[in-house]
């Protein structure tokens, strides 16, 4: 058998397949309208740790409109408590690491006491949206204050205070991984050097918030759910869970996103509260998260706080490396260990390191829970690392590039063991790659000996000109799994259904050209159904640069099994044998005789059950084959990013003058969507290492609580991104692809870091915390620290 | 809330409409709810991020900053009659062609903010320079395109308005 390549795999392809989007047609769950519909709001804590004492609904009840009030009263034993994490450990990587772990429970709405403002309080309904506010403003809740922690490393102390009663320390889990011998290599060095980084917390804030609508058909009991979310499957399987109801009356759609980044990973109460509702009024409900909620209610991320000590030779060789880090959670942990052990997985970078240990603490606070925000651990290990391996550079003398080259894991050295296990319980290790020639690319694009001339003058002239270094790998396409249900249907369509649903990569576009070419098609005869449960069994969702490896490679699957029966079908149909067959143009025909062809509506009208049926014995109705991709465990990309930039010292501003992304994430499908991505996860990596701060006061009040003082860049500090393509590809899937959603925003923050330490040589600053606000760029012009960048240690 | 419902009446993508409103309807909420146009999105409700900007009277404006009173009488363009404003028999805007061809977008939800935005902007100024793109998009905030694109998608839509221009005389000539 063949089939006519149409070869569009390779090619940057138009996303045509989303027009909706420039025309306004877009599907998001805010414009989801049913009949009879009310709206939900909810009464948030205003305080970050308190009792309650009582809540009054009695004025809020009495309003006009009102449909009613929820607290946690009125919910408890009807809703069941959310898992303490969602994260699903593998027995591997519990058995190798050994971690403890200890989170406590939620509820969907707070049960007695509050543990961080914006925790769920009340839920009311009413007719209408204002309505509903309303209400919710005329209800009274008296709280009793409780101290407040919100400071991780006080949240370690013996007596710090408490965040969840009946728990003995904060400390949610912890863990140590070790290979070789640390304290021997640290006690033998020539060089050691200790430093103190810290990742700050901010937030993924996707333009489009949450969002949730649920409707109970009357007749069937059938409860629909839209939501914003980037996993329906596991949306579904919580809200059967937790209102104990059979998973087969429970559909959740994620319709059209307005972005994801991470923390539409889990479940929020909001996806039980409101299909709890819906069943309880048989009403439609819809609550939609306004900015200010999101802010208060919504995952934030990072917020790592990193002691490193670390040992190397003359040539700056990394002969040892410890890590014991600190990451505040916040008051929940719906994502387990999932960044803290992605950063132990990913310190090491594209570099041997023959010893390391590292230990990764997670502990509570009053404050917003933290999860996975794209990139997940990654940033926060890259900026060690590399802002690492420039002072080691600067320590000795030597250029960062040089330094890099003496440590990277060589290209004939793949595939290239780390020595610990991944978050999947598997040995790390790097698949493919040439890490030398990735940077080699990115210093030649930015032109970077030129770049080191310019810097001397510039600096003669009383100007700061800074490059910055950030090299990284990442383990991508992640498990446990994904599938793909490929069908014909009778007019010739090809359908493919996946649980991995996109918000804005291009899964329409990509899929298409993965199964145009499997199938020998244009990309017009393939649709994308993703993101509803009711159309395909098992889902795991869109996240963790996954989604090309593990749908691409089950597309492949399905497709492989789903020809096979195609042409077992035409080979009885046309009295042929299978491998004289050929598959193109939406047909099968016998090779050399093209006029003997059935196309795949022929075909599929002919896989019909009953008396219209042409199946030969023993081949089942029905055109469709689906298949479950399970990783054996991630592939490797990596990738060099280059920043220039010119720092203003009197203003403390940063100016990014330069961006270069070299990248090499394995076979490329499309690569104008490639860029795409790469350019959006650049942006957000420099509104971390610039604008964006998540900021909390003593007393857990968040200072930074809409867009007017959280700052996300706009076109103005964003610069042109130069990206170029390595292509090393994976030996672990059969299209050779690696994943790179998230891969645009890991380096960001360590390049810009390393380009001001660069920038700003002459005054010796110690850069090892983020963002570079104008504010710590002049703290940092007139500390007097000891410096080793400098030589002044 | 006491209701006491406002009568307006309002040209949206040259249809003429009559609603009644409670007084403290935004715009942005009687263009989405009333009317069932939802393709003006709304990302913050505070006037920052300029996802539910709509032409006003020709002008563009944040409707969730407006009361749906507010614009008895007015003219309005939403990103659902822009396609409209195609000349020469095209089914898009040159400003939405160029954001299928240079990826201007990935989850569509500023979208139309930004188109309405350059719409505007392409009015005024049909041959802009990349710095004074970006500085007219200052005030459209997008989370998943770097914003590259979307300079290159508003530079391929002036070169075609000017060749446009050239072929048929002056593309928004009325």
């Amino acid at each position: 058998m063949a089939s006519t390549s149409t070869g569009f795999i390779g090619r940057s392809v138009k996303p045509d397949k989303s027009s909706r989007f420039i025309t306004g047609n877009g599907m998001y769950v805010s414009d989801v309208r049913l009949p009879n519909m009310l709206h939900a709001t909810l009464l948030r804590s205003m305080h970050a740790h308190a009792r309650i004492r009582a809540v009054d609904v009695k004025e809020a009840l009495r309003l006009d409109g009102i449909v009613g009030v929820w607290t946690g009263r009125e919910i408890e034993g009807r809703i069941s408590a959310f898992p303490e994490s969602f994260e699903i450990h593998p027995a591997r990587w519990l058995e190798g690491v050994k971690p403890v772990l200890q989170g406590p429970r939620p509820t969907a709405l707070a049960q007695g006491k509050v543990h961080y403002v914006g925790e769920p309080v009340a839920i009311v309904v009413a007719e209408d949206r204002p309505k509903a506010e309303d209400a919710a403003d005329a209800i009274v809740v008296e709280y009793e204050g409780l101290p407040v922690v919100v400071d991780p490393e006080e949240s370690l102390q013996a007596r710090a205070t408490l965040v969840h009663k009946g728990s003995n320390n904060n400390v949610v889990f912890s863990f140590s991984i070790e290979k070789g011998n640390v304290d021997g290599a640290l006690g033998a060095a020539p060089h050691t050097l200790r430093e103190r980084f810290r990742h700050h917390r901010y937030c993924a804030a996707p333009l489009e918030g949450r969002g949730v609508v649920a409707w109970v058909e009357p007749k069937t009991n059938i409860l629909t759910v839209w939501s914003s979310t980037q996993m329906p499957h596991l949306v579904r399987r919580q809200i059967a869970a937790q209102l104990n109801l059979p998973e087969e009356t429970v559909r959740v759609i994620a319709p059209d996103i307005g972005g994801g980044f991470g923390p539409k990973v889990f479940v929020y109460p909001e996806e039980i509260l409101v299909p709890f509702l819906a069943l309880q009024l048989g009403r439609p409900v819809k609550w939609i998260e306004d900015r200010s909620e999101h802010f208060i209610s919504t995952a934030h991320g990072r917020d790592q706080l990193h002691d490193v000590e670390c040992a190397f030779d003359e040539e700056g060789h990394i002969l040892a490396f410890r890590d014991r880090f600190l990451l505040d959670n916040g008051a929940y942990n719906p994502m387990g260990l999932t960044d803290a052990y992605n950063t132990a997985a990913h310190l090491q970078g594209p570099y041997k390191i023959p010893n390391f240990s590292v230990t990764g603490t997670c502990v509570s606070t009053n404050k917003v829970p933290n999860a996975p925000y794209r990139g997940a651990g990654r940033p926060e290990a890259v900026f060690v690392m590399e802002r690492l391996i420039d002072i080691i550079a600067a320590r000795l003398g030597l250029d960062p590039v040089a330094v890099r080259r003496r440590n990277f894991v060589q290209p004939e050295e793949m595939p290239y063991h780390a020595g610990i296990l991944y978050r999947d319980g598997e040995p790390i290790c790097y698949d493919s790659g040439n890490y030398p020639e990735t940077l080699t690319q990115a210093l030649e694009t930015a032109g970077y000996n030129e770049l080191r001339k310019r810097q001397q003058e510039l600096r003669e002239q009383g100007r700061y000109l800074g490059i910055g270094i950030g090299c990284y790998v990442e383990g991508t396409g992640v498990g446990s799994f994904e599938g793909a249900q490929v069908r014909i249907d009778p007019s010739g369509q090809l359908i493919i259904a996946t649980g991995a649903t996109g918000h804005g990569q291009g899964h329409e576009t990509v899929f298409a050209q993965i199964a145009a070419d499997l199938w020998g098609v244009t990309l017009d005869k393939v649709s994308l159904v993703a993101g509803d449960t009711a159309s395909i069994a098992f889902g795991c969702g869109t996240f963790g640069s996954r989604s090309t490896v593990n749908v691409g490679s089950a597309i492949y699957g399905a497709s492989a099994r789903l020809k096979e029966k195609v042409l077992r079908l035409a080979a009885h149909l046309l009295e042929a044998n299978p491998d004289d067959l050929e598959l193109g143009e939406g047909k099968v025909s016998i090779r050399g005789l093209p006029q003997r062809a059935l196309s795949f509506s022929e075909l599929a009208r002919a896989a019909v059950p009953g008396w219209a049926s042409k199946l030969p014995e023993g081949l089942e109705p029905g055109l469709e084959a689906t298949f479950y991709f399970v990783p054996r465990t991630v592939t490797w990309a990596n990738a060099a990013h280059l920043a220039v930039i010119e720092v203003e010292i009197d203003t403390g501003i940063i100016k990014l003058l330069d961006y270069v992304v070299a990248h090499d994430a394995g076979r490329l499908i499309n690569p104008l969507l490639v860029d795409g991505q790469i350019h959006g996860g650049v942006a957000q990596g420099i509104g971390a290492a610039l604008y964006e701060e998540i900021a909390y006061d003593q007393n857990g009040q968040l200072l930074s609580g809409s867009f007017v003082n959280y700052l996300l860049p706009g076109a103005m500090e964003v610069p042109n991104i130069k990206t170029l393509h390595l292509e090393s590809p994976s030996p672990l899937n059969p299209l050779g692809v690696k994943g790179l959603g998230e891969g645009g925003a890991i380096a960001p923050p360590a390049a810009i870091a390393n380009a001001l330490a660069d920038a700003l040589v002459p005054f010796a600053p110690r850069v090892n915390e983020i963002p570079l606000t104008p504010d710590r760029v002049l703290q940092l012009l007139t500390r007097k620290e000891v410096n080793v960048e400098a030589g002044t240690v | 809330m006491m209701s006491s419902k406002r009568t307006i009446e309002i040209t949206v993508n040259e249809k003429r409409y009559e609603g009644l409103v409670e007084p403290r309807l935004s715009l942005a909420d009687f263009l989405r709810d009333q009317l069932g146009l939802t393709g003006t999105h709304l990302g913050c409700e505070q006037g920052v991020c300029g996802s539910c900007t709509i032409l006003f009277n020709g002008e563009t404006v944040r409707s969730c900053l407006l009361l749906a009173v507010q614009a008895n009488g007015a003219t309005i363009l939403t990103v659902e009659g822009l396609a409209a404003k195609a000349k020469n028999g095209d089914p898009l805007h040159p400003i939405q062609q160029g954001f299928l061809e240079k990826l201007g977008f990935q989850c569509g939800f500023c979208t139309p903010g930004f188109l309405m935005t350059l719409y505007e902007f392409l009015n005024e100024n049909p041959s802009p320079s990349e710095d004074e793109i970006r500085e007219r998009l200052s005030g459209n905030l997008c989370r998943c395109t770097g914003y590259q694109n979307i300079v290159a998608a508003v530079l391929w839509a002036a070169e075609r308005l000017g060749q446009s221009r050239i072929d048929n005389g002056n593309y928004f000539a009325p």
